[in-house]
């Protein structure tokens, strides 16, 4: 299996609190992978850094081989084959449900207005979106908001996509309607990185499950042995307490 | 001859140098619309500048110009704002004169003044409005790959330019106020020309209340404009749900958005295709 990202020795420090201490880790193309953790154990820091919409210290984020960290390569190229969908949703206010999905079709892949628009449909109706077209974000429910989200970041035709506690911003009844979504995207055979606390999809979804704490990885496996036979005491804590939780 | 009361003045001021306030008010109107419009391009240029962010991984002359054009354009920025648009006007109009030999008419250089007095404020003013839009959009449209520029042009100024509308009519009704200060560099504005009728009428008090309500009418009318371009811009409250392979069939929907309600026939499916 050949990989989409591989990241080396990855170091991200906020003043003088240091969040990433050395990660090293990586997502091979069809896989699903769910990141778990206690808040502020640097997951959604890591999803960042990926995504270079915050900046890594030091180490290596490859991608075809290539360094992204490196001096003078095209970041905004880079982006655009990793789609993104955030906590918060992040659609464009000013722009209807279908504009947000083709806008970055035509600025940023140069492609035509109707190419843009059918693509755009294919997506919307993939996540039962494509009857609002000409809503504004603000006329959305959020589960409605960030399913409209995962068909803009799916327009783009990324190689994977980055999801950052894509429910955890949902009042509980809509959060079905976007695990829902996001499980047939798995199905599908997109490549995945999820951040998220839903212990469920991180167990019957995903390929494999990597949990942080404090800034490393403590643990990186498939579901069933992270989940039923946790090697390292701090995973056991956490899975203790998430299943409590949820 | 009779005793003539205030209106008597007015309107004999009206009726016999109507024209002169009129051309006043043009020459205001027009200094005050360029300059604003001007002004207010000036403002998204330098904010648009100023946001770009810089990277670790931007090489030395990018940073390096980066912080020489930020510097001129604080520099810009606390000088006109810091000064009289009065003594900017003087040292414009008079300076360039002496010191260059640049002669400028008064009225290019009314309206190169109070566009560059307007730019400095209005970069201000968009400044805050990139900051007050929410840095999730910044996220999204940096994360599909847009460019600084794209993220503006398509994302953040749309946004942002509603959001400061009420400033921006704000600063053009100074600009039609605060074009009286031209006068020192002999523009034929509305205050010049009140001094000149005042001149050859010889009432002081009539003469400026007539500039007085031209003053309120301008600045009345521009503010009720501005407010219905606002309301242009919020749009329409509702939408039309279109027929959809994952929704029931409807003939009739309707829909409540706000504070109108509407109703729309669904498109049927061959509509759609």
């Amino acid at each position: 299996m050949s990989e989409v990202v591989k990241i080396k020795n990855l170091h991200k420090s906020f003043g003088k609190n240091e969040i990433l201490k050395g990660i090293d880790f990586s997502v091979n193309y069809g896989e699903v992978v769910c990141l778990i953790g206690s808040s502020g154990s640097g997951k959604s820091t890591l999803l960042r850094c990926i995504n270079m919409l915050e900046h890594a210290d030091k180490g290596e984020i490859l991608f075809h081989g290539e360094n992204v960290l490196e001096k003078g390569y095209d970041v905004t190229k880079y982006r655009a084959k990793l789609g993104m969908v955030f906590q918060q949703f992040n659609l464009f206010d000013n722009k209807t449900v279908l504009d947000n999905c083709t806008v970055g079709q035509i600025k940023v892949l140069k492609k035509n207005k109707e190419e843009a628009r059918q693509i755009a449909m294919k997506y919307l109706e993939k996540v039962g979106m494509d009857a609002y077209i000409n809503a504004k974000p603000r006329q959305l429910s959020g589960g409605q908001k960030q399913r409209v989200a995962i068909a803009r970041a799916l327009s783009m035709e990324p190689e994977a996509l980055l999801f950052d506690e894509p429910t955890s911003a949902l009042d509980p009844e809509m959060v079905g309607e976007v695990m829902k979504v996001m499980k047939d995207l798995a199905d599908s055979g997109l490549t995945m990185l999820v951040v998220t606390h839903e212990m469920s999809f991180a167990r019957d979804v995903s390929n494999r499950v990597v949990f942080m704490d404090k800034g490393v990885i403590v643990e990186d496996d498939i579901p069933a042995n992270i989940f039923n036979n946790p090697k390292n005491e701090r995973t056991r804590e956490f899975l203790k307490r998430a299943i409590e939780k949820y | 001859m009779a005793t003539k009361t205030f209106w008597d003045w007015v309107g004999a001021i009206v009726s016999n140098y109507g024209q002169m306030f009129l051309s006043g008010a043009g020459t205001t109107m027009l200094i005050a619309i360029t300059g604003t419009i001007i002004g207010f391009l000036i403002g998204l240029i330098v904010a648009i500048i100023r946001t770009i962010p810089v990277l670790p991984q931007d090489n030395k002359a990018k940073k390096v110009i980066l912080k020489v054009a930020n510097a001129i354009m604080a520099i810009y920025i606390e000088v006109f704002r810091g000064t009289p648009m009065m003594v900017q006007a003087m040292i414009v109009y008079y300076g360039l004169m002496e010191a260059f030999k640049i002669d400028l008419d008064p009225l290019t250089a009314g309206i190169l003044i109070v566009s560059i007095n307007t730019g400095a404020y209005m970069s201000e003013i968009v400044r805050g409005g990139i900051e007050s839009i929410d840095e999730g959009q910044f996220d999204a449209a940096h994360a599909i790959g847009m460019t600084h520029w794209q993220t503006m042009t398509n994302v953040i100024l749309p946004q942002a330019i509603r959001n400061i509308l009420p400033a921006t009519g704000n600063e053009f009704v100074i600009n039609i106020k605060d074009t009286s200060v031209l006068n020192v560099i002999s523009v034929t504005e509305l205050f010049f020309a009140t001094k000149t009728v005042k001149g050859i009428a010889l009432r002081t008090f009539e003469t400026f209340f007539v500039a007085g309500v031209i003053y309120l009418v301008l600045t009345f009318t521009v503010t009720r404009i501005l407010r219905f371009i606002e309301k242009k811009m919020d749009g329409d409250d509702s939408y039309t749900i279109m027929a959809s392979s994952s929704m029931p069939d409807q003939q009739f929907i309707k829909i409540r958005g706000g504070k109108h309600e509407h109703r729309q026939w669904l498109h049927d499916e061959s509509d759609q295709k």
